[in-house]
């Protein structure tokens, strides 16, 4: 049989990616010339920050896509899992994609280092000075954690040492295809396992430093796990329906239905972790009452008007997942996994919405073109660039040491 | 009285256990019981049994368990002696929900989990003091049986298909 290994770009799928970066451009800029800001604001003085915060929510959202795919990559190195070998191609394509939108998000943050624009309160250095009417003693206190070369250092090394990481697997593994062997799959485990460990604290402070300092009054130690849980079923959401994409047009032969079916438990699964990090940073804050804790529920329960959108980005990403992919068949039926992938995906971007909006622009501005423009522009950079991507490797790793075992997978 | 005759067919290895019992049931034999000691994965399938109805059980189980520890919290914390903690309202049991979720879901997995392992062993009978319904120990450790019923006439031809298929060793009783 002739294994259709090379995946070719067809023209209708790259012109709908144009479409959508150019309809999300347009968007954009539209968005950027009329936001006037609130009423009476005088001129000058309004720093676009709804505009630049649906900026900073997108550009998060699709680098975490990117970042997500990069770990579930190294965790199935680590694990020396050989079910994903036959469509391991596509999440490395995904992983790819931090290489776009890590630096994207990082030149977004240091927009506002240089004051672009004010989305985090503490880059403005008259709140450390005691003699000025902005002094803020809470984030004076937090000085030593902000002060701008060591925020600098974590933000610019953590995403370089990701990139790294990410590169050197994805390289190794192409270099695999062409000189056979198992020494490049074994040194791609040890590299695997170094990124994992480093992943598993630069996470969770990235998530601090990127989202959490926008409530800069606010601390929680679940928010990292719970911002990684996020982003990882972004990932798995992206890498399905990639998969079943190539699928329907006659690509990745040799993924059958057992891995359709642990992509679908996978994305199950992971909702599970989601609600349960997102249960337990609210129930647990809710519980003790604390007012220094409370102070980010209060900004989307009770003022402001995140309410009714709180809690359904809560009921949609738990509930729909748990109802409808619970079953065996489920999980295997490419109409459902569709459905709620799509579903859930844009749901997770509502997530990440909810965690910037209410501390930055504060009251509810709703979904409009300064959401969807952003959205678009970055979907369908995401699109051009993976499948740009993919055709770049063959779709199957033909020298991947457990491609036989993959090929055989059965569940 | 009886015409028909138990076959254990002895086998040392779950790759081959599988091909024979595809080729047993492909020519038109049905297989009673397969002891293993391991879970052999696609063997209900190969042998053809009904899909299993334990998770229509599991869910019964768990909305007992939900009920019941929704009916508890709400019987002690609500209705009987109404418990403040921390400030929170307890005067109707959805404004304090947050704090009864983590209850709900512990009852919920014990009386699914428990439900679900006593309705197994119920069903399969195997209960302290009643004899093993295993014909040869050897299924505990290394080995694996295909256990067929078959009528007295077709046991000499049965017999001579299981060997060929690898069957180590095969009693007929």
């Amino acid at each position: 049989m002739q294994l259709n290994l090379t995946y070719t770009f067809p023209s209708k799928l790259k012109t709908t990616s144009f479409v959508l970066m150019g309809l999300g451009l347009l968007l954009t800029i539209l968005a950027f010339v009329f936001d006037h800001g609130p009423e009476g604001a005088a001129h000058g003085e309004y720093n676009h920050t709804h505009f630049w915060a649906n900026i900073l929510i997108c550009a998060f959202f699709f680098m975490g896509i990117g970042l997500g795919a990069t770990f579930f990559m190294a965790l199935k190195y680590a694990s020396e899992a050989h079910y994903t070998a036959a469509f391991k191609r596509v999440y490395e394509a995904v992983s790819d994609w931090l290489w776009i939108a890590g630096p994207i998000l990082v030149l977004v943050i240091l927009l506002g280092q240089f004051h672009v624009h004010h989305l985090y309160h503490w880059m403005d250095p008259s709140v450390y000075d005691t003699a000025s009417p902005h002094f803020d003693n809470k984030i004076a206190a937090k000085e030593g954690y902000f002060t701008p070369w060591f925020f600098w250092l974590r933000t610019a090394g953590f995403m370089f040492v990701w990139m790294w990481c990410q590169r050197t697997l994805r390289n190794r593994s192409l270099l695999e295809d062409q000189a056979g062997g198992t020494l490049n799959h074994f040194k791609n485990v040890k590299t695997s396992a170094i990124f994992l460990v480093f992943f598993g604290f630069t996470s969770s402070v990235a998530a601090w430093d990127w989202l959490m300092s926008l409530d800069v009054h606010w601390f929680s130690t679940m928010f990292g796990w719970y911002v990684f849980s996020g982003i990882w079923i972004s990932a798995m959401i992206a890498t399905l329906v990639i998969v079943l994409y190539l699928k329907d047009n006659g690509y990745l032969e040799h993924v059958n239905e057992s891995h359709i079916h642990d992509l679908g438990k996978w994305m199950f699964a992971i909702s599970f972790l989601w609600s349960y990090l997102f249960f337990c940073q609210f129930m647990l804050i809710w519980y003790a009452n604390i007012p220094e804790e409370v102070t980010y529920f209060q900004n989307r329960l009770e003022t402001n008007g995140y309410k009714f959108m709180f809690w359904l980005v809560f009921f949609v990403n738990f509930a729909l997942p748990m109802l409808f992919l619970m079953s065996r068949d489920a999980k295997r039926n490419r109409r459902f996994l569709i459905t709620v992938g799509f579903i859930i995906f844009i749901f997770h971007w509502l997530d990440i919405y909810m965690i910037v909006m209410p501390s930055t622009v504060g009251r509810n501005p709703g979904i409009g073109i300064f959401e969807i423009g952003p959205f678009l522009l970055f979907l369908g950079g995401f699109i051009y660039f993976v499948m740009g991507k993919l055709t770049k490797a063959p779709l199957l790793p033909v020298n991947h040491p457990y491609i036989e075992e993959s090929k055989h997978h059965s569940i | 009285m009886s015409n028909k005759k138990i076959i254990n067919a002895l086998y040392g290895d779950d790759d081959i256990l599988m091909s024979a019992v595809k080729k047993t049931r492909a020519a038109g034999f049905k297989i009673k019981e397969v002891f293993t000691p391991f879970p052999v994965h696609g063997l209900d399938h190969a042998m053809g049994l009904e899909r299993t109805r334990i998770a229509i059980c599991a869910f019964l189980y768990g909305i007992t368990g939900t009920c019941l520890a929704t009916l508890m919290m709400w019987y002690m914390m609500i209705s009987d002696w109404p418990t403040e903690v921390g400030g929170k309202p307890n005067f109707a049991y959805f404004y304090n929900i947050p704090a009864f979720i983590p209850i709900t879901f512990e009852s919920t997995v014990f009386c699914a989990a428990h439900g679900m392992a006593l309705t197994y062993l119920l069903r399969c009978w195997i209960l302290p003091g009643v004899s093993p319904k295993n014909p040869d120990p050897r299924t505990t450790d290394d080995k694996f049986v295909m256990q067929l019923e078959v009528k007295e006439t077709d046991v000499d031809k049965v017999v001579a298909m299981v060997k060929e298929s690898g069957a180590e060793e095969v009693k007929v009783n």
